[in-house]
């Protein structure tokens, strides 16, 4: 009895689809993993294949401030109908993360949708992202239009594409440089 | 016959017969408010007239000195007038009504008080009320007249405006007896009789008559171009020349503009008007209880997406399916104190719920009856049980929904932690006691509601320790607490969180609902 803990579907695996974008913006390596709710919201993450994720990278710095003009923190919404947030496209940033090496990355939205919120909690501890990134270090929550929650995710991969993605990069080394 | 006629009326009895108005519009506007006199014939009603009108020709000498009535100071101008019009128009009066009362249809009503107020209307509409088979035992009445009935009101009034003020200044076009009283006084008790119920002014059954007049729609007309702020377009009404609007325009425009654009008296129409279909409904009955949910596969409400059904059945289609067809009703409307998820089971006492029931055709139901649904619901299914169902009036349902945000609710949970545990570790949490916790809008509900931040209480928690991985944790909580996002903290959304507490990833496979503390419905004994 005390050993059939193996673990049972989880609050994503239950609730919640897979979707991924690899090498976003021809940057390799740079994949977004989308966690669409049956509801058509979803939660943007850093997929695991990240190179922010890799062994023993540290972040230096959060920042949702994208431009002189524009920062994801000043997002607001109101009402049922959300109001007032910031409508994003798939290539729109969300945020911009400086690890300890002085690399830069840039998140992306990957999908067209309204902005309802971005993750503050990152902002405090860091650590979150890297802790656990597919849920408390969740990046931003975006609200696709009604009539588009079908097809935002036409250009994105699936669990198992992914996979397939990420272990053809580990038996092909890419050529470097 | 007695038509509570009185001496001043006259010249206005005289003035709208050969206007061509009919008997009962003519006791309309000589404000006789007695029912029964509305009750004769059209022909009686009209002969009647006549006789009175020629009663005067013999005493109209005392007349001026002997009608000093109560209430009706005596008037100068009046004395100095009334010779000389009555005489006059007594010639033409006596030439022109007879045939026009006789084969026109009425100027002011259009014929809703010549032909719809005899026997056989009411026997007519007694006919599809029996078809409805409604259970009733009193019934009220309720007319719809086409709105251009009040443009020719307003014609004859102005058209006898001044005999009428001469017969006592108080008067008013107000005071006038409506067309759908007149008609009410006429017909109702026929109806009543004929399906032998009471008529009431006040009844939960409602037999509803119509007429149109298409001819004549085009009356109001003139009224969009003088009063256009009176008539706007709305988005669920066919026509702008709504009852209401017509009235509300005739208020505000001027006699002079009015008689610009109107004739007086009011044309005489071709054709009669037409009845409208006779519809019945029966208000409301509203039925409460409390319901238990044994499954956790059958969602509160019917659970569609895109048209497409996710789930057989409901709670609420396993209670309302067994009290439309006892009821005999067209529809319902299912509310409750709270609601569950699909996966969640509410024991305990259960739930308290309402359901409206529309249009019931069957509305009396005694206490052993009651039970009897009861039984029929339970027996029906074993995914949900109901208790002290009864029937309540509309405002009480409302009890149901008050202070719901203050009450407590109390859950049972069985949870998962990633890390091994011994019953040591649950024990922390029996000591916590009113904690706070902010709740963002859960995820999975965020796309119907608002985002906020919502404080509430944790009251108390208790556990069962079951494995080194699992364990059951009681929670009394304040009503609106979403447990499972207090649980698995919904991606760090609810603060503090039972992970967060715990210090390792927690989830929650099963949850019960094991007391809502609202105390209504009251308690049926068994």
């Amino acid at each position: 009895m005390a050993e059939t803990h193996e673990r049972s579907p989880s609050v994503i695996d239950r609730y919640y689809t897979r979707w991924y974008k690899t090498d976003m913006k021809g940057r390799s390596c740079e994949d977004h993993c989308i966690l669409q709710h049956s509801n058509r919201i979803c939660i943007i993450t850093l997929a695991e294949s990240h190179p922010i994720l890799q062994q023993g990278r540290k972040i230096k710095s959060i920042d949702y401030r994208i431009s002189d003009g524009c920062s994801r923190l000043n997002n607001k919404v109101s009402g049922k109908s959300k109001r007032g947030g910031q409508f994003l496209t798939e290539f729109a940033p969300l945020c911009r993360i400086m690890c300890t090496d002085d690399t830069e990355y840039t998140i992306f939205s990957c999908i067209r949708g309204r902005l309802l919120e971005v993750n503050e909690d990152i902002l405090k501890r860091p650590d979150l992202l890297l802790e656990k990134p597919s849920t408390d270090g969740y990046i931003a929550v975006i609200l696709p239009k009604l009539e588009e929650s079908k097809t935002i995710t036409k250009d994105l991969l699936t669990r198992e594409q992914y996979e397939d993605v990420v272990s053809k990069r580990s038996t092909q080394p890419q050529e470097s440089l | 016959m007695m038509l509570s006629l009185k001496d001043k009326d006259r010249p206005v009895i005289r003035k709208l017969l050969a206007a061509g108005c009919c008997g009962r519009c003519i006791l309309r506007f000589c404000c006789v408010g007695k029912y029964s006199s509305y009750q004769q014939s059209c022909e009686d009603i009209h002969k009647a007239l006549l006789a009175f009108l020629s009663e005067d020709d013999g005493e109209q000498s005392h007349d001026a000195s002997g009608e000093a009535e109560m209430g009706d100071p005596p008037c100068k101008k009046m004395k100095l007038d009334s010779p000389q019009p009555s005489s006059g128009e007594n010639a033409s009066a006596e030439g022109v009504s007879e045939p026009k009362a006789q084969s026109g249809v009425c100027v002011a009503c259009v014929g809703v008080l010549q032909h719809f107020c005899d026997q056989s209307y009411a026997k007519q509409v007694s006919e599809v009320v029996r078809k409805g088979e409604y259970q009733f035992d009193s019934l009220m009445l309720a007319v719809s007249l086409p709105a251009q009935l009040s443009v020719r009101e307003h014609s004859c009034w102005l058209h006898i405006k001044k005999e009428v003020k001469e017969k006592s200044m108080c008067l008013d076009k107000e005071d006038m007896v409506q067309v759908k009283d007149a008609f009410k006084w006429a017909v109702q008790g026929l109806v009543g009789k004929e399906l032998g119920a009471s008529v009431l002014t006040n009844s939960a059954f409602e037999v509803s008559v119509g007429f149109a007049h298409p001819e004549t729609d085009g009356d109001c007309h003139f009224l969009a171009t003088e009063c256009p702020d009176c008539f706007k377009p709305t988005k669920n009404k066919a026509s702008v020349f709504t009852r209401m609007a017509v009235v509300k325009a005739l208020e505000k425009i001027s006699d002079t503009k009015f008689l610009r654009h109107y004739p007086c008296p009011p044309v005489s129409p071709s054709s009669q008007c037409t009845p409208l279909e006779t519809t019945c409904l029966r208000a409301s009955v509203f039925i409460a209880g409390r319901y238990n949910k044994f499954s956790r596969e059958l969602p509160q409400t019917p659970w569609v997406i895109d048209g497409e059904r996710r789930m057989e059945g409901s709670v609420e289609e396993l209670i309302a399916n067994p009290l439309l067809s006892a009821f005999k009703a067209d529809g319902f409307n299912f509310c409750s104190s709270g609601r569950e998820d699909v996966d969640v089971r509410t024991l305990g006492n259960g739930r308290p719920f309402a359901i409206e029931l529309l249009n019931p055709h069957r509305a009396k139901f005694n206490k052993a009856e009651m039970r009897q649904l009861q039984e029929t619901i339970n027996t029906s299914s074993d995914k949900i049980r109901v208790r002290d169902l009864q029937i309540v009036t509309r405002e009480a349902t409302s009890r149901m929904k008050v202070g719901e945000e203050e009450k407590t609710k109390s859950y049972s949970a069985l949870i998962w932690t990633q890390k091994p545990i011994t019953p040591a570790d649950l024990d922390f949490l029996e000591n916590i006691k009113e904690l706070k916790i902010d709740q963002k809008t859960p995820l999975r509900v965020l796309h119907r509601r608002p985002l906020a931040i919502r404080q509430r209480l944790i009251h108390s928690m208790s556990t069962s320790y079951l494995d080194t991985h699992h364990f059951t944790l009681q929670l009394r909580t304040q009503a609106g607490t979403y447990i499972k996002e207090f649980v698995h903290g919904d991606f760090g959304r609810t603060k503090p969180n039972l992970g967060a507490l715990m210090e390792t990833e927690v989830d929650i496979l099963e949850l019960d609902v094991e007391s809502v503390d609202v105390d209504w419905p009251p308690a049926v004994p068994e």
